[in-house]
């Protein structure tokens, strides 16, 4: 049935008629009832949200796990001039990510429920980035992809800056500009690409083999964009000011979802595409990821911002991303997509924990709270949850990602299991300690006396996302399933590519 | 000279002819049709966009898709020069709707203006059908003698008067050089048309008299373009003029001088590709560079527009340094689509009318996203689109100059424009910082309705045109096939 409607278009681009319809509303309505208008905004915005989750819903379920290559693809002219078209397809690396977002930005509509401040042009804004994201994804276009994933910094740039914190528009332009400077050199490999094979389809470009050397360079152009998205050590900085600053909702689309295009794009892109440069620099890779979940997870450890601990410890998960990838493993790489999905819940939910107490006491230092568990019980448990999540309790999805890559590390490398399961202890080290301080002990600051426990809108998203990361922390297979045809295709042809000569 | 051939010569022509009578009948009428100056200017005004349009709806009839020339190879028909013509009416036909209400309250409201824009048009439409370096420098200077006029328009404002002696003095220093190079490349040629520079090239590409020739020339044309290092002029130029004439020359004549490079480089000098694409790759990197990092220190809108252009033109070389087909039309489509949206910025940067007068300070758009929604919108797609951001319009432009400088092997130049262009979007996002993050201080006045579409249409463009950007691709590989190779 699925197979005659376009449906990943539909789900790409209802964001953003959405989007254009509460600007329109908003022009028509803006001078008589401001209240009712941004009440309709939300209430458009949260239903266009849902209706794509359950589009979502349809499509995994018609989603065809066992067949390796793309499915619903989707093809028409678009610049047929220069052999540029629209091609959209999803295969078991990026259809787990479209329902992702799909996931979370629901999730995220509902956590800006009480916005009072330029509603309408946040919910746009956010439907827009769902649009741009989903569609990035989605996109088997070399510059169709450009396109999309170079544009989802305008949306996030405005989400940051205007409706961030006190230093919001110092954390704005520095996640705009690290992003657009690693990007940028990424764009001109693309083009390099485009040059010598003569095509921008990605199903192409998969098979094509590029010389040596150039793969070396194209390999660092890609991973000058990618590890400032992920972020990779040393180019994390501009993560935790964008996480501080932005709004609760804006951190968790950027953990759940905007840090996850790294770990795609080197899915996508850098593996299959130059299977000698990722040989040749994987032992970099892992120095790097190895380097960032241990100096992370000690500059975690003396934050006194609980959102910027959580932002470095989203750091040293993504160390575990890498590693994963780069070992080439099955397990390796189906580990990091598992970590990847699994972070994009447990750090999303995170956030939204921080939002919870942001909300009632506007503060996010650690020394400010103490014994919330005596006026927030339920609150308690679920932070509790996800920081057991966070540390990869077993039992929470979080365990499962780590322990497949790590296993798949030590396949490749010893040294690395041993450096990534460092981490491990740190992130138990200072998420228990964080926990500890605000949530347990005296209620000290009589400040805290009048918080009040979760309210409804929190309860559905925190219960959502805790039902997920239990459930996944006990059934790897629903993740597993989707992705292991697909795994299995990249790392053959990846090895059948370096048993193969060169020039 | 039969009549026959003469009648055949001037039909190429007709927008030209079109333009050049009705100039002098529009200058008749302005003399002759009343006393009430406004009413006056304003007719004259809406004759002269009638007549831009009519001669692009001529230059569009014209079109054939075959090359020709007329009066013995000085003037040449092909579809590139079509092309351009058609763009730098339209852009005309946008200064002129832009330019009406501002005159008028202004009290600038005279009808030399819109003559002297039709005199100027002219004069670029020689130039991009220029075939003979006579051709040239007619066209060259008769739209530059116009602009200098324009430049000065508002002549009881200081500024105004200096920035036209300042491009009148520079404009003619600039010609000198043109002209002392075109007189070097005729004496070693030993004939000014096109098709003999291209044979005495071709038989010795190493010719130093001809590169010293041509040195000159491509130093007069890019002081048109305000190619760095010729680029002084550019903001106190922009600065000081009325703001119309400012959105006036940042579009056609940029437009026309451009695509008078492109010709100049890729048929006369096709055989000397290898040292001209030097000087062009020199003249992109100072560009590029002075572009982005003086833009950085503006705080007066016009100028920082001006340090703007001159980054983006840098953009434009590095297409053409290439000098590949795939170069020429990734200049005309960077051309095209860097035009929609200056006239567009342009346009709300003439709504920045407050009650007590006009406004050009960055800091004067704060907060524009919450007083004036549709404008916040406009001035984000139309900024961002010139800097060549994805999923705006622009960036298909620095694709394909991109595109084509890898293509030709200068991948590092491709990589040092993409490098520069992160310096460039800074400003432009501090612009935007104004705009979204910063709290309004005051609202301006309602937009004049030609200045709101002219506005609106440009900013919607910028994203509605992405779908159907494919017909701008069809309409310029057509255009950039005619020449080069």
């Amino acid at each position: 049935m699925l197979g005659q409607l376009p449906i990943l278009t539909t789900i790409t681009f209802l964001p953003g008629l959405g989007a254009i319809a509460i600007l329109v509303l908003r022009a028509l309505m803006r001078k008589e009832d401001g209240a009712s208008m941004e009440r309709n905004a939300k209430g458009v915005a949260l239903f266009v949200t849902l209706f794509v989750l359950a589009l979502t819903a349809l499509l995994m379920v018609e989603f065809d796990p066992s067949v390796a290559g793309f499915q619903f693809v989707e093809e028409a002219a678009w610049l047929a001039e220069v052999g540029i078209s629209y091609r959209m397809g999803v295969d078991g690396l990026s259809v787990l990510f479209v329902l992702l977002t799909a996931m979370l930005m629901p999730i995220c509509i509902l956590a800006s429920w009480k916005l009072e401040k330029r509603v309408a042009e946040y919910m746009a804004a956010f439907l827009l980035l769902e649009m741009l994201v989903i569609g990035l994804f989605c996109a088997l276009d070399l510059i169709l992809f450009y396109i999309l994933f170079e544009g989802s910094l305008i949306p996030m740039f405005l989400i940051i800056g205007v409706w961030g914190g006190q230093n919001r528009i110092y954390a704005a332009f520095k996640f705009f500009l690290f992003t657009f400077a690693g990007s940028v050199l990424m764009l001109i490999a693309m083009i390099t690409m485009y040059a010598q094979a003569g095509t921008t389809d990605i199903t192409q470009l998969l098979t094509y083999e590029f010389g040596r050397t150039a793969q070396m360079w194209m390999w660092l152009a890609f991973f000058a964009s990618f590890a400032v998205k992920m972020p990779m050590w040393p180019v994390h900085t501009w993560l935790p000011d964008a996480h501080v600053q932005a709004p609760t909702a804006g951190s968790v689309i950027l953990a759940g979802i905007l840090l996850k295009l790294g770990g795609y794009g080197f899915l996508r892109f850098s593996l299959p595409m130059f299977p000698q440069a990722s040989e040749f620099f994987a032992p970099m890779v892992f120095a790097l990821s190895v380097i960032a979940i241990v100096y992370t997870s000690l500059v975690a450890f003396r934050q006194t911002d609980i959102k910027k601990l959580i932002a470095y410890s989203s750091i040293a998960h993504m160390g575990y991303v890498t590693i994963g990838v780069f070992t080439m493993t099955e397990l390796g790489v189906q580990g990091a997509i598992y970590q990847m999905f699994s972070h994009g819940l447990v750090s999303g939910a995170l956030f939204l924990c921080v939002g919870v107490i942001y909300d009632r006491f506007h503060t996010r230092d650690i020394g400010f709270y103490g014994g919330l568990v005596h006026k927030m019980p339920v609150f308690a448990v679920f932070f509790g949850l996800f920081a057991m999540a966070n540390v990869g309790l077993p039992g929470t999805s979080g365990f499962i990602g780590e322990i497949m890559v790590m296993t798949g590390a030590f396949q490749v490398a010893p040294w690395v299991a041993a450096g990534a399961a460092l981490g491990v202890i740190g992130s138990a080290m200072y998420m228990l300690t964080m926990y500890k301080k605000v949530v347990f002990g005296e209620l000290t600051n009589t400040k805290l006396e009048v918080a009040t426990d979760l309210n409804a809108r929190e309860w559905i998203n925190l219960g959502v996302l805790a039902v997920l990361a239990i459930y996944l922390g006990f059934f790897s297979t629903p993740i597993t399933d989707m992705t292991e045809a697909s795994v299995n295709a990249l790392i053959n042809q990846y090895q059948g590519a370096l048993a193969a000569p060169v020039q | 000279m039969t009549v026959q051939t003469l009648l055949a010569d001037l039909s190429l022509m007709t927008p030209e002819l079109i333009l050049a009578i009705g100039a002098m009948v529009l200058l008749m009428v302005g003399v002759f049709a009343g006393k009430d100056e406004l009413k006056v200017a304003r007719l004259v005004s809406w004759l002269a966009i009638g007549l831009l349009a009519a001669a692009a709806i001529a230059s569009m009839l014209l079109s054939t898709g075959v090359s020709t020339t007329a009066f013995e190879g000085a003037f040449i028909h092909d579809t590139f020069s079509l092309y351009a013509k058609s763009a730098i009416y339209l852009a005309a036909i946008v200064a002129m709707i832009l330019a009406i209400n501002y005159l008028e309250t202004e009290k600038l409201a005279r009808f030399e203006y819109p003559v002297l824009i039709v005199l100027a048009v002219t004069g670029m439409s020689l130039m991009v059908s220029s075939n003979d370096l006579m051709t040239l420098y007619l066209g060259l200077e008769m739209q530059s003698l116009a602009l200098y006029i324009l430049a000065a328009f508002n002549r009881d404002s200081q500024r105004a008067s200096e920035a036209g002696l300042k491009y009148f003095v520079l404009g003619a220093l600039s010609s000198g050089l043109l002209l002392y190079g075109a007189s070097l490349v005729y004496g070693f040629a030993g004939g000014t048309s096109f098709a003999a520079i291209a044979a005495a090239a071709e038989s010795d590409p190493d010719s130093l008299g001809l590169l010293f020739g041509l040195v000159f020339l491509l130093s007069g044309l890019a002081f048109k373009v305000s190619a760095a290092p010729f680029h002084m002029w550019t903001p106190d130029v922009y600065e000081g003029a009325p703001t119309p004439v400012a959105a006036f020359f940042a579009t056609a004549p940029k437009l026309a001088a451009m695509v008078l490079i492109a010709r100049v480089l890729t048929e006369p000098f096709a055989a000397m590709a290898d040292q001209w694409q030097q000087i062009v790759i020199v003249l992109a990197i100072l560009s590029m560079g002075i572009g982005a990092f003086g833009a950085l220190m503006q705080s007066n809108i016009k100028r920082l527009m001006a340090y703007s252009s001159i980054a983006n033109m840098g953009y434009v070389l590095v297409g053409l340094a290439s000098g590949t087909q795939i170069g020429v039309w990734a200049v005309l489509l960077y051309m095209t689509l860097y035009i929609v949206g200056v006239a567009g910025t342009f346009g709300v940067i003439l709504s920045m009318r407050r009650s007590e007068g006009m406004v050009e300070r960055v800091e004067d758009l704060s907060g524009l996203a919450q007083t004036n929604p549709g404008l916040g919108l406009a001035i984000t797609g139309l900024l961002l689109s010139i800097g060549g951001m994805p999923f705006l319009v622009g960036f298909f432009g620095k694709l394909f100059v991109f595109y084509a400088a890898v293509e030709a092997g200068l991948i590092w130049l491709a990589v040092v424009g993409a490098l520069f262009s992160i310096v460039s979007i800074s400003y432009y996002l501090a612009i935007l910082k104004r705009v979204w993050f910063d709290e309004p201080r005051g609202e301006f006045l309602p937009a004049p309705a030609g200045v709101a579409a002219v506005t609106r249409i440009a900013g919607l463009s910028t994203v509605v045109l992405l779908p159907f950007v494919a017909l701008l691709f069809a309409q310029v590989i057509r255009a950039g096939g005619g020449i080069g190779g």
